[in-house]
Formats: C-alpha cells, sequence, structure tokens
C-alpha cells in the first residue's frame, strides 16, 4: 500500500507507531550519556514527543515578604507572554493580578500575585460540563478552548477569580498562546514554556528585576528547590479550608 | 365523575393573532440580540468577569424552574389521584414543556460559543451538574411528551398513571438539579447551601401554579370558554400555600446563614446594604412577590376576584424574577472572599461589591425566551385538544349538584 | 525533534507540487502541469513557503483536518509538542509571502480552499494566523522572504533526519 491510498486512520496509527519508536530511541540515547547529565536533561526538557506525566506536579511558591508592593513585573510579564491586552476594564481578562492585603486587625500590610492555584482537586473541573477544564497528568489546570462552550460554570465555581472570560474578538495572538473571543481562560502556567523546560514567564521576571518572589519547580521532586523550600518553612495554601490542595503556596501571609 | 371535552382553541380571532404576533415579535427580538451577542462577544452585555452570570440567566433559570413546576397540576391528578386535577393535566404538561423550551434557548444562546452547543452533547463530564442537567432536561421534554401522548391517544390512556410518575420524578430530579447548580458552588459565600435544592423545588411549585393559573384563566376568558369558581378557588388556595412554603424555606436559609458568622458579610449584603439587592429582595421578592399576593389570595372581600387572583399570579411571577435577579446577580456582586480577615484590594476588582447594569440585547434575549414559551404554549393550544370546553362548576366539581 | 520534514531535494517535486495545487480539483489529465483552461474556476494558492509538506500534498488536502485534530487533542491533553502535524508548523511554511499569513485573500493557503469549497475555519479564532514572529523577522517588510527563506535553511540544519522518519513511516 503506498502513502497515497493511506487512510487517515492508518496514517495516524503510524505517526503513533513513529513517536512510540523515537520515544524508545530518545529513550536510549539518554541513557547513553553519563548518569549525572541524564537527570539533568530529564528534568529541564521533556522531549517533545513524550506526554506530560504525573511524575511531575508542577507548583510555585510565592513569597509575599519579598514581593514589593506597586511592582507588577510578574503581571506585565504574563501578558506579553500571553499576548494578553493590557487592560483594567471589567470585561478584560487577567491571567495574574497583584493582590494589596490589610489585616483587619493590626493593619499589616501584604501584597501578592494571584492566578490559578493549579489545584489538585480543582473546582473548575468538576463543573465544567463538557470536560473542557481538565487537569494535566503534571498538575497544571488548562481550559480545552476546542470543547469549550462558554458557560462560565467554571468561574462561579473558582475560590480565587483566577479565570477570565473573552468577551471580545481577539487578534495578534501569540502562536504558542492560542486565545479567543466566547471561551474561558486563566494562568496556563505557561504550559508552552514549561514544556520546553522553561520557567513561567512571571518567575522569570520576578527573578530578573531581583526580587526572587517566586520559586516554579516540582512539588513531586523532594531534591527540587521548591520541594525543600516547603519543606523547611511556613507556607499557606488560600482557602486551605477547601482542601484543594493547591499548587500555588504562598510564604509571609 | 362527568364526561370531559378538551377541543382546540379556534385560533382565528384577531386577538390570538395579535398575541402571536407580539410574542413572535419578541421572539425575534431576542434571537436578533443573542445573534448580536454572537457577533460581537459578550461585550455588549452588562456581565462581566466579575459578574458572569447576568439577566439571561435570571430568565432562564427562572423558567426552567417554573416549568418544572407548571407539572405540578398533572401530577397532583395522576400521582396523588386527586380526579379533580385530572382535567387541568394537559394545559400543565404543555406549559412544562413551552417554559422548558423558551428557559433553555436563553441559557444555550448566551453561551460564550452557541455555535458549538453541540458539543455539550458529545462531551460529557459526569461529575459536572451541568452535564446532569443535560440529561435532566432531555428527559424531561421525553417525559412530559409521553405522559402527553397518553392522556391525549385513548389506546395508551392505561399508561397515563406511571407516565405521570416518571414525570413527577424527573421533574423533581430537574428542580434538584437546577437548585444545585448554585449549591454546589462552595467556594462562594451565597451558594454554598443544600437548602437550595429543596428551596427551588419549593419555589418552582410557587412560579409553576402562578403561571399555570394565569394562563388558564387568560385562555378560558379570550376563548370565552366557562370557568367554574371551583377550579379557580382550589389552585388558588394551593398557590397561596406554595407562597408560604417558599417564604418559609427563605427564612431557613438565611437564618442558617445568619447563624455561621463567616456568611454575615454577603447577609449583610442581601438584606441590609446591597443597594438594588436588598430593595429587589424586600421590596420585589418579600412584599410585592409573596405578602401582597397573600393578601389577596386570602383577604375576605377580594380573593373572590378574578382580577385580584390575575394580579397575584403576576406579582409571584415578578417576585419570582426578583428573586431570580437576588439570588443569581447578588449572589455574585458580593466579593468572593480570598482572604478572611483580610481587607483586598486589586485590579481585578477583589474586595469590592461588583457592578452590573443588564444592557439591552441581554434583556431581550431573556424576554424572549418568555416568549417563546408563550408561542409554543399558544400554538399547542391551537393545534392539540390541550383545554376542556368546558370547567365550569357542574363539568369540573365532583360535589356540583 | 525528528519529524519536521522540510528537504532540500527534489526540487521538480516542488513544482509538480505546485502546479497540482494550482489546478487544486481539476481533473487528473491536466495534473502533469499542463493547466487547461477551464470553465470551472478553480482556488488559486499562493503556497508560502511551503516546500515538501509532512505527508503526500493529496492526502494532506483530504485529511489535514484529521491530522490537526488528532495532534491539538494530543498537545493539549498531553503536552506532545511535535511538529509534524501542529498548526503552527503548518502555518509557519505556508504563510503568505505578501501578508505574513495564512489569512487574508482568497490566496492565501488556508483561506483559498477553504472559500473555495465554502467550509468555514474556526481555528483562527483563537490561533495566530501568522508565524511565530522572532526578534529579526518583521512580518510586512520586503524583505520578509529572505529571512524566512533563512529561517525554512536553519530549520533543515536542524532537522536534517527528517526524511528518514517520514520514509520509515512512509516503508510500512
Amino acid at each position: 500500500m503506498n502513502e497515497q491510498n493511506k487512510t487517515a486512520e492508518q496514517v495516524i496509527e503510524d505517526y503513533s507507531r513513529r513517536k512510540f519508536l523515537g520515544t524508545s530511541a530518545a529513550v536510549g540515547a539518554t541513557l547513553a550519556i553519563a548518569p549525572g547529565i541524564t537527570l539533568l536533561d530529564m528534568a529541564q526538557a521533556r522531549p517533545a514527543d513524550q506526554a506530560a506525566s504525573s511524575k511531575n506536579r508542577w507548583g510555585l511558591l510565592i513569597d509575599s515578604n519579598k514581593c514589593a508592593t506597586g511592582c507588577d513585573d510578574c503581571v506585565s510579564a504574563c501578558f506579553k507572554e500571553n499576548a494578553i491586552k493590557e487592560g483594567k476594564k471589567e470585561t478584560d481578562s487577567q491571567w495574574i493580578r497583584k493582590i494589596e492585603l490589610k489585616d483587619m486587625q493590626s493593619g499589616r500590610t501584604s501584597s501578592l500575585p494571584m492566578m490559578c492555584q493549579h489545584c489538585a482537586e480543582p473546582p473548575c473541573v468538576d463543573v465544567c460540563p463538557t470536560g473542557a477544564s481538565f487537569k494535566r497528568a503534571d498538575g497544571i489546570v488548562l481550559v480545552d478552548r476546542h470543547i469549550c462552550i462558554g458557560c462560565r460554570y467554571c468561574m462561579m465555581a473558582c475560590p480565587y477569580k483566577a479565570r477570565s472570560f473573552v468577551h471580545e474578538e481577539l487578534t495578534d495572538q501569540n502562536p504558542d498562546v492560542p486565545r479567543g473571543k466566547g471561551c474561558v481562560e486563566s494562568c496556563t502556567l505557561c504550559v508552552h514554556r514549561v514544556d520546553k523546560g522553561e520557567q513561567p514567564a512571571c518567575v522569570e521576571a520576578c527573578s530578573s528585576s531581583g526580587k526572587n518572589a517566586m520559586i516554579f519547580g516540582d512539588l513531586n521532586d523532594p531534591n527540587s528547590e521548591i520541594s525543600k523550600r516547603i519543606a523547611e518553612t511556613a507556607t499557606t495554601q488560600v482557602r486551605a479550608d477547601l482542601q484543594l490542595n493547591p499548587g500555588v503556596r504562598y510564604q509571609g501571609i | 365523575m362527568k364526561i370531559i371535552n378538551y377541543r382546540e382553541i379556534e385560533g382565528r380571532s384577531s386577538g390570538f393573532l395579535i398575541l402571536l404576533a407580539i410574542l413572535g415579535l419578541l421572539a425575534l427580538l431576542g434571537l436578533g440580540s443573542a445573534h448580536y451577542m454572537e457577533e460581537h462577544g459578550h461585550v455588549v452585555t452588562g456581565m462581566t468577569n466579575q459578574i458572569v452570570w447576568g439577566i439571561p440567566h435570571v430568565f432562564a433559570v427562572f423558567l426552567i424552574v417554573a416549568a418544572s413546576g407548571a407539572l405540578n397540576v398533572a401530577s397532583i391528578g395522576s400521582v396523588f389521584g386527586k380526579s379533580f386535577y385530572k382535567p387541568l393535566a394537559p394545559l400543565s404538561a404543555l406549559l412544562a414543556i413551552g417554559l422548558l423550551g423558551g428557559g433553555l434557548t436563553v441559557l444555550m444562546l448566551d453561551l460564550g460559543r452557541p455555535d458549538r452547543v453541540i458539543v455539550a452533547a458529545t462531551h460529557y463530564n459526569f461529575k459536572s451538574v451541568f452535564a446532569w442537567n443535560v440529561f435532566l432536561y432531555s428527559g424531561f421534554f421525553g417525559a412530559v411528551a409521553i405522559y402527553i401522548w397518553t392522556m391525549m391517544d385513548k389506546t395508551v390512556s392505561s399508561y397515563t398513571k406511571p407516565a405521570g410518575y416518571l414525570a413527577f420524578v424527573v421533574r423533581l430530579l430537574l428542580t434538584t438539579g437546577t437548585g444545585s447548580i448554585f449549591g454546589f458552588l462552595v467556594a462562594r459565600q451565597f451558594y454554598d447551601s443544600a437548602l437550595l435544592a429543596p428551596m427551588f423545588i419549593i419555589m418552582s411549585f410557587s412560579y409553576g401554579l402562578a403561571i399555570y393559573l394565569g394562563v388558564l384563566m387568560a385562555s378560558y376568558k379570550w376563548t370565552n370558554r366557562p370557568l367554574g369558581d371551583a377550579v379557580i378557588n382550589r389552585l388558588k388556595n394551593l398557590l397561596g400555600v406554595f407562597i408560604a412554603a417558599v417564604l418559609l424555606l427563605v427564612t431557613i436559609f438565611h437564618m442558617t446563614n445568619l447563624y455561621f458568622t463567616k456568611h454575615h458579610g454577603v447577609e449583610a449584603f442581601i438584606l441590609l446594604n446591597g443597594g438594588i439587592y436588598t430593595s429587589l429582595f424586600w421590596l420585589g421578592q418579600i412584599i410585592l412577590g409573596s405578602l401582597v399576593p397573600l393578601v389577596l389570595l386570602y383577604a375576605p372581600g377580594i380573593s373572590k376576584s378574578r382580577s385580584a387572583i390575575a394580579f397575584a399570579c403576576g406579582l409571584v411571577i415578578l417576585g419570582g424574577l426578583s428573586q431570580m435577579y437576588v439570588t443569581i446577580i447578588g449572589g455574585q456582586a458580593y466579593p468572593l472572599v480570598l482572604f478572611p480577615g483580610y481587607q483586598e484590594s486589586s485590579s481585578f476588582f477583589d474586595g469590592v461589591v461588583h457592578n452590573y447594569s443588564p444592557s439591552l440585547p441581554e434583556t431581550l434575549l431573556g424576554l424572549g425566551g418568555m416568549a417563546i414559551a408563550g408561542i409554543i404554549v399558544t400554538l399547542g393550544l391551537k393545534v392539540l385538544r390541550f383545554l376542556p370546553l368546558s370547567l365550569a362548576d357542574s363539568v369540573a366539581d365532583p360535589h356540583a349538584k | 525533534m525528528r519529524i519536521l520534514t522540510i528537504q532540500p531535494k527534489g526540487l521538480w517535486r516542488f513544482a509538480l507540487l505546485a502546479a497540482m495545487l494550482a489546478v487544486g480539483v481539476m481533473p487528473p489529465a491536466y495534473a502533469d502541469g499542463a493547466v487547461a483552461p477551464s470553465r470551472v474556476p478553480v482556488p488559486h494558492i499562493e503556497i508560502g513557503k511551503g516546500d515538501k509538506c509532512v505527508a503526500d500534498e493529496e492526502f494532506m488536502r483530504k485529511n489535514h483536518m484529521k491530522m490537526l485534530m488528532h495532534h491539538r487533542d494530543e498537545t493539549v491533553h498531553e503536552g506532545i509538542r511535535t511538529t509534524q502535524y501542529s498548526l503552527k508548523n503548518c502555518i509557519e511554511c505556508h504563510a503568505s509571502k505578501k501578508n505574513n499569513s495564512v489569512l487574508g485573500s482568497n490566496e492565501n493557503f488556508c483561506q483559498s480552499c477553504h472559500s473555495y469549497a465554502a467550509v468555514k475555519i474556526d481555528c483562527f479564532e483563537c490561533h495566530a494566523n501568522k508565524p511565530k514572529a522572532t526578534g529579526a523577522f518583521h512580518p510586512v517588510v520586503a524583505g520578509a522572504g529572505q529571512v524566512s527563506g533563512l529561517g525554512a535553511a536553519m530549520r533543515k540544519e536542524m532537522h536534517g533526519d527528517a526524511d528518514k522518519t517520514l520514509s520509515t513511516g512512509a516503508a510500512k
């Protein structure tokens, strides 16, 4: 049979088989390198043809003590990376926002970025009628816009007000970050960067501003910086009473 | 029991055509608005990322709740075996289908991607209350359609009772599901309550019966068919009981919330200082929607007046819409509490009461849903035999001399 | 990263491909490059930098939507980001040299056939219709063709083993 006459199913099957062979080849190649480097490689960038794995759980640790009131580098970086129009209308999307807190008893103020908390038990996923809201194997909570019908039930269910609905037609999207009118969206933890072994844009911006208030890493890897920090210091989950086990943790609040 | 003759309404009078024309125009305006909203996005509505469900949902949820309630009259006849209600059953089932059709139309046309509504039928998340409702809605349509069939076709009339039971069970599940859409929103201060499901069921009894009674009186008056006091008095007394039951559930709901300190904020917002929501609660829902109708239905002297009863039905419907507005929009207007004990502020309107003013298109969409319900019922009455020729006391009342 | 399949060899194939695409739905008798005049208007397609497609073009014409659908689910839900059947990769190659987009006029790659066949494309409500802009790449500037040529050459360098992979697949 030649390629010409193949059905899509056959090609798709071939494609999967190639993918499988490719994966084993890649693993073989990786094993050939010295053991130390192998580990590093695996942690840095997953091969493009390999699915996200539940061996990882990506998360953030945010130190409110280091987060400065008035600084919104993380927010601008997010908007730039995801091609979100800078706007502060009630209908505009905000995947990440700075919240200023004031303790009503003591008057102590603090500042922190708030975004999708990438819960282990996400209410948005529970309520989504079509399954468009889903949690990836590595813990990143996403919206599959291909099957999102725009009912906004997830926005009603999210305890963190982390989701936005696209109210207007969009243009000039980032090719890596498709987004458009009529669907719900939220922080993707810069999944397109994470898949390449990079850090989310907000974390990178926070580091380059010298504040280092945000750490990104694998909560499942006991040797990652984020896991070590969480094991050492007291951290907070926002709305811990709901027991959603968010992937984003806070310090200093 | 006397033999009941059901007949189509004539449907040729100018009044009938005018009614249909008005409903048709409203429905067209609604559909046009939906198209406009789809073209431009929800930016042309008053809905925002803070108030994500707006006036279309007020109408849609009201209609869906009322749909299951409208079936009650039929259920009393079939499930509870009250033969007095049997002649009233076909209209009850027709109203149920019409109201649900109108409500679902609004709900679907308000989606961000109404073009993809079929996805809701091809992709299911079985943990979602919404997905359950997709089954409940279609199940309700099916059950009520079968029920109507068994009532109208003499050859299958022996199945009327089981069909009536089925419809009754599905309608209870449907309203439970609708209430649970809100009841299961654990994160929101105003919704996190299992009480919402029974409360929605009682609300459905009240709204559905008010609509039923209003439509019954209007159609008999406009077709010059006799409608005796026996029927009217039973239904209006029942309506009064349902209104009182809603009041009881509403009281329990708020009292429970008031017992929890963490809910004091949102309760104060709804009951005391929420502006439009407080006014709609006290004036719309409680006074005009419940207390005044109770007076109109029971006060000696006026309670026999047909106009007073019709007016009471209208008030219950308006009160129901107010209650939906307070529940759906008021519940969202109060800001989510992310950090209890802290004052929150952000560029995303954390910690402040959210604004909402319904725009014209979305309001027209909601009204369009009402009109579609009206069209289904009006045309249904014309093409099929839903209405007894006479409900005069001598026909309808088994105790009549 | 083995799957991308831009290959320098076989210019004649490119010419044939262009001819076939240009005649679109013409009967095979005319597909040898000699475009016969027809009373039926056919879509005129600008294929951009398209050199050799990731699969046989006859096949792609019929099945691209299935490939895209399959790939989309893998990418969104599993994070598999291979390029062979990714929409992003289609756009990388097939964006017009004139306006750097697959949409815009009835000659642009996606729009030409879709408007001809009257099939609505839903992709670009959300997906960018332009390749990713890099620092050096300015879409509307006259020299864009050169720059994209360079980009294509770089990809060839990077994915030199691509043909091997594809032919393995094709041989089965």
